[in-house]
């Protein structure tokens, strides 16, 4: 049996099922940075000195994640275009940049955070250092969670394109709400962690 | 709509996608230098949020469509937006009020 609204939307809601789904899944997962940013308020504000990011983290290279974050955006947006406009030699090349860009940010990571283990300061080293570990790091399994289903869209997932086009054409957009808010985390996390 | 409107429809969107990557990496340039400009602490804090919030819009607005979305989206996320709130700012007035009393 077909599964209804895959394609079209539904009535009621005027959205395909994917979208609704993947919206109220974005839902929780603002709650979920949300308390950890909450956290991260009642921390700083109830702690006697609190040390600047810029004067411990390391700011070029959490800039350069940024441009890169921002770029794999636009890059997905892009692969969404592509297949609208029914091009999917240029959807692949897209989804693929996509996913380099997300695996350049984790090498950028793994630097940082090398550099940081380097230098003896881990999370339980001090507040703001568990602060800083625990929400880069859940930041960056979201990342990876990402770069699997983009990995599979790429890959072997992208045979829906010849049988559905349609129905593919909207995984990438469901895919891509996901892919962007993982950088719109990212644009909150740069300032609060690393200049403020 | 028809095919060829949609595809219209479709580069004219892919433009403004440049645009709004322009800006975004404008506005990080802009973060980091204002960041650096020795401002009094709630002077930098405030620049520095405006700054992601606008960002954030346009990511949320273009990028995920949100600026011609569906009602049914709307609700979910003013519901999101008012709980977030309250999970962001009552935990933190709690703690001030018991310092305060």
């Amino acid at each position: 049996m077909e599964i209804p609204y895959n394609v079209e939307p539904r009535p009621d809601t005027g959205l395909y099922n994917a979208k609704l789904g993947v919206w109220l899944f974005l839902a929780s997962e603002v709650m979920l940075f949300g308390a950890l940013f909450s956290s991260y308020i009642l921390l700083r504000t109830g702690a006697p000195v609190w040390p600047m990011g810029r004067q411990l983290l390391n700011v070029p290279l959490a800039t350069l994640n940024t441009v890169i974050l921002i770029a794999s955006s636009m890059t997905m947006v892009m692969s969404w275009a592509s297949l609208k406009l029914k091009n999917f030699g240029k959807f692949r090349l897209y989804m693929g940049l996509t996913l380099l860009l997300a695996l350049g940010f984790l090498v950028v990571k793994g630097f940082e955070y090398g550099a940081e283990f380097g230098e003896h300061r881990f999370p339980a080293t001090s507040m703001f250092l568990a602060v800083y570990f625990t929400l880069t790091g859940l930041h960056g399994l979201h990342i990876v969670g990402g770069m699997i289903v983009n990995g599979y869209l790429w890959g072997p997932g992208a045979k829906m394109w010849k049988t559905d086009p349609e129905r593919f054409t909207n995984r990438i957009e469901v895919a891509g709400l996901y892919w962007h808010f993982v950088d719109l985390v990212w644009i909150f996390l740069f300032p609060t962690l690393y200049l403020l | 709509m028809s095919s060829h409107d949609d595809v219209e429809s479709v580069k004219k969107q892919t433009r403004a996608y440049l645009k709004v990557f322009a800006t975004l990496m404008v506005m990080t340039v802009l973060t980091v230098a204002v960041a650096f400009m020795h401002m009094p602490p709630v002077v930098a804090i405030g620049i520095a949020l405006a700054i992601a919030l606008f960002k954030g819009s346009l990511v949320a607005g273009v990028f995920m469509h949100l600026f011609h979305e569906h009602k049914a989206i709307y609700w979910i996320l003013l519901l999101t937006v008012a709980f977030f709130f309250v999970l962001l700012f009552w935990p933190t007035l709690s703690a001030w009020d018991q310092r305060h009393l």
